[in-house]
């Protein structure tokens, strides 16, 4: 298969990860919309690495996936804080940062 | 042969994808966000990435999803109102994804990258195998590697500060644990809950 192929692939990840923290309002669910654009961003640098025959794109893609598990367990963290608090787990209602 | 396992791997993973945006319930979320990880590990294979590959299954689809399965499994895994708050959200966000997709590919194609078109370069055998991979993480690029080692410990802190039991106290106005009595059921609940965290990270 050409590289074409993963790369357009992976940018058609990364938008149905978009589109799906526009469209949910669940922290939960957003976190894993995360972790889809944070995949097809490592499949990128996957196809990108095996095109020029180099491994410091895997690398890469190894410290992105350790940047994932942070993020992972510090958002998780802030869901279970947020429902210790009997505050509802919607985006849309905590809104008290809002300008 | 490799046409059929592509198209395979790519079907799961943009099903999985679809399946985490479009499933209302988040724990039939996760087990799609599953599907979705060991089809990307075979697209991995595919691009000679064999560490990445065994790291995304045990890493991802292991330890993270485990994680999440956790959360979800505490919190509860309520389905979300059905009422929109922003008028015309579930007709903009396809329309922006789409748009954000039109957008990359243009960029993609029309970047007239001649190795684009071929399988990538003719790599040795050995191509990101652990051998490999390992001896760039530990000579050329050392320094990062430490600093995400320092990055993983103060994530892991982070989450047992913010998911701690202290933090209920807080919201109380209660003393801070300063009586003994306050101190002495606490305390174990919290280690309990740093240990798991920490672990599962």
């Amino acid at each position: 298969m050409n590289i074409e192929w993963y790369v357009v692939l992976s940018s058609l990840l990364f938008a149905v990860g978009a589109m799906g923290i526009l469209l949910r309002r669940s922290p939960i669910v957003i976190l894993l919309c995360l972790e889809l654009m944070l995949n097809a961003g490592n499949l990128a640098l996957v196809a990108f690495s095996k095109m020029v025959g180099n491994q410091q794109g895997q690398v890469f893609a190894i410290v992105v996936m350790v940047v994932a598990a942070c993020e992972v367990v510090v958002g998780l963290g802030l869901i279970v804080a947020i429902f210790r608090r009997k505050l509802p787990l919607d985006v849309d209602s905590l809104r008290e940062l809002r300008g | 042969m490799e046409a059929v396992l592509f198209f395979g791997a790519a079907l799961g993973a943009l099903g999985g994808a679809v399946g985490v945006v479009a499933l209302r319930n988040p724990f039939y979320g996760v087990l799609a966000l599953i599907v979705h990880l060991f089809s990307l590990a075979v697209l991995f294979l595919l691009l000679t990435a064999a560490f990445v590959a065994a790291a995304q299954v045990v890493v991802y689809a292991g330890a993270v999803m485990v994680l999440y399965v956790f959360v979800v499994a505490y919190v509860g895994g309520s389905e979300e109102p059905e009422l929109d708050p922003i008028p015309g959200q579930r007709f903009l966000a396809p329309l922006m994804g789409a748009a954000l997709f039109v957008e990359l590919s243009i960029a993609i194609l029309g970047s007239s990258l001649l190795a684009f078109e071929t399988h990538g370069a003719d790599v040795n055998p050995g191509f990101g195998d652990p051998a490999g991979i390992g001896k760039l993480l530990l000579e050329r690029f050392l320094l990062p590697f430490e600093a995400s080692s320092i990055l993983l410990l103060l994530a892991a802190v982070g989450a047992i500060v913010l998911a701690g039991r202290r933090s209920e106290a807080t919201v109380d106005d209660a003393p801070v644990s300063a009586s003994p009595g306050r101190l002495s059921p606490g305390v174990p609940g919290e280690a309990d809950t740093g240990a798991s965290t920490g672990a599962a990270a």
